[in-house]
């Protein structure tokens, strides 16, 4: 359950006591991200072909499939870090700007955890959490840093505030990004594979955290194959598979009986170790 | 050795010039050298192409020309500067065009996450950079920064060519007047040894204190 001061610190965070992956139908009318006829190519290579896929407030949405399927990119497209060769993406109802300030201010609003953490090295856990919200939002210092010690509370590395991020364990970095992520009071939060690169044992801390987002409302798109997780958290599960969407169902029926042969191979593979 | 105590007023004012020629070529030098590597790195494209031209054009001409260049060639375009000055503007964009390529080799020592990450939490581009990536990128060319700085002060002594008095000119003046070229060229040597040891121990405990755990 979330702590009155985890409340204080995410105003833009849902805290009502509600059956995980179950979104308040008030806020379900809300369509955050709206996918339409999106594509991508790098160079000859189609990386995203013809997506469509809308996300609503407070809606938890796992994609899954093969590597080179095209998750990595569709997340960077939602924010930008990569451009769209054809289609439209809306965010809350407005196209993404160009690349400038209202672009930037666009990005702020969405949360990005990456598979390699990607903390700032120069700069303590404490700044790192920081550094956004001084910057970008111009909360005054103190106050920036009264709030990065709340969330580093939430995700339980406050005693790590002061370390730099080469002096945390996987598990404890990736807890930092997403405090960092967080500060910035982001209306939706992409997680691109982040457990991939922590050793079994930090997964868990990780995926705890984001369970506990995801019981608050956050609104989440997670690149994972972490099924334990998309059956708690998700409501909805996204195979991709060659630039393409697949196959979307429900955790439940996606991983007992998915209804595509592509969906079934792989996760015959993921499954089989 | 009497030589040199008799002469210790003109090599100490030789020795002060080329100090504050070389100081603040290198403060001039380090402030071009970020404006142009950050040029180089932008995603403007007019901006990477005018970063690119400075320097190709500035580090393939020889130190001498540009001094010669700028102090007996622009007068005759209205552009005209006293010795002192027209040697620290030389040494400054020509140590410039160097520091630049010397930041933009650091900038991309730095991973690609870590602009990514600064973009992705909302920072503009010349923040990202500021605030991100040039922080990481200096640290890790500390020591090369040292060499363009000792280079430096031995490219100083060329300022004699246009009439400032340092201490190559002072050593260069004394020898021909007192015919006793062993202890002119020791006192020089003490002068210029002085201050690129100097500079390089100062580069190195800078490069100590600002060393990012990894
Ligand atoms: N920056 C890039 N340049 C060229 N090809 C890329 C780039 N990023 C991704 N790709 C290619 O696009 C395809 C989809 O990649 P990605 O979105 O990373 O897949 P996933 O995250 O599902 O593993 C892959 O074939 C990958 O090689
Ligand atoms: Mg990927």
């Amino acid at each position: 359950m979330a702590s009155p001061g985890f409340r204080a610190v995410l105003p833009g965070a849902l805290c009502y006591n509600r059956r995980v992956g179950e979104a308040d139908p008030a806020e379900d009318k809300r369509q955050l991200v709206v996918l339409e006829g999106v594509r991508k190519s790098f160079g000859d290579l189609q990386a995203l072909r013809d997506i469509d896929l809308t996300v609503s407030a407070g809606e938890v949405v796992v994609l899954i499939g093969p590597s080179g399927s095209g998750k990595s990119t569709l997340c960077r497209c939602i924010n930008r870090l990569e451009t769209i060769d054809a289609g439209t993406i809306l965010i809350d109802g407005m196209p993404l700007p160009q690349e400038g300030k209202a672009l930037a201010r666009l990005r702020a609003d969405i949360g990005m955890v990456f598979q390699s953490f990607n903390l700032f090295a120069h700069k303590t856990v404490l700044q790192n959490v920081t550094l956004g919200p001084i910057k970008v939002r111009d909360i005054p210092k103190a106050e920036a840093a009264e709030r990065g010690m709340a969330l580093l509370e939430r995700v339980g590395i406050a005693d790590k505030a002061d370390r730099y991020p080469a002096e945390l364990s996987g598990g404890q970095q990736q807890r930092a990004a997403i405090a960092r992520a967080l500060a910035m009071d982001p209306k939706l939060m992409l997680f691109d594979e982040p457990t991939s690169a922590l050793d079994p044992e930090m997964i868990k801390e990780v995926l705890d955290v984001m369970i506990e987002l995801a019981k608050e409302g956050t609104t989440m798109i997670v690149v994972t194959h972490e099924m334990g997780f998309a059956r708690s958290a998700a409501r909805r599960v996204v195979f991709m598979d060659g630039g393409r969407i697949v196959e979307t169902a429900d955790p439940d029926t996606f991983f007992s009986s998915p209804s595509t042969e592509r969906a079934r191979d792989f996760l015959s593979k993921i499954l089989a170790h | 050795m009497s030589v040199l105590i008799h002469n210790l007023g003109a090599f100490g004012a030789g020795f002060r010039t080329t100090l504050a020629l070389t100081l603040a070529s290198f403060a001039g030098a380090l402030a071009i050298g970020l404006v142009v590597a950050s040029m180089r790195v932008s995603p403007v494209a007019p901006l990477r192409a005018a970063g690119t031209a400075y320097v190709e054009t500035i580090r393939n001409i020889p130190l001498l020309v540009l001094l010669f260049l700028f102090f007996f060639g622009f007068p005759k375009m209205g552009i005209q500067y006293p010795p002192f000055p027209s040697a620290v503007i030389v040494m400054a964009a020509y140590t410039g065009s160097f520091v630049a390529e010397t930041i933009r080799s650091g900038v991309n020592t730095v991973a690609r996450g870590q602009a990514e990450a600064a973009r992705a939490i909302g920072l503009t581009f010349p923040q990202s950079l500021r605030l991100v990536v040039l922080p990481q990128a200096l640290r890790a060319v500390v020591a090369p920064i040292g060499n363009l700085f000792i280079a430096l002060v031995k490219n100083t002594a060329l300022a004699s060519t246009i009439a400032v008095v340092e201490l190559g000119s002072v050593y260069t003046r004394l020898i021909t007047e007192t015919a006793q070229p062993v202890a002119i060229l020791f006192g020089a040597t003490v002068g210029y040894l002085a201050l690129a040891l100097t500079g390089g121990w100062i580069f190195a405990e800078i490069e100590h204190k600002v060393a990012i755990k990894r």
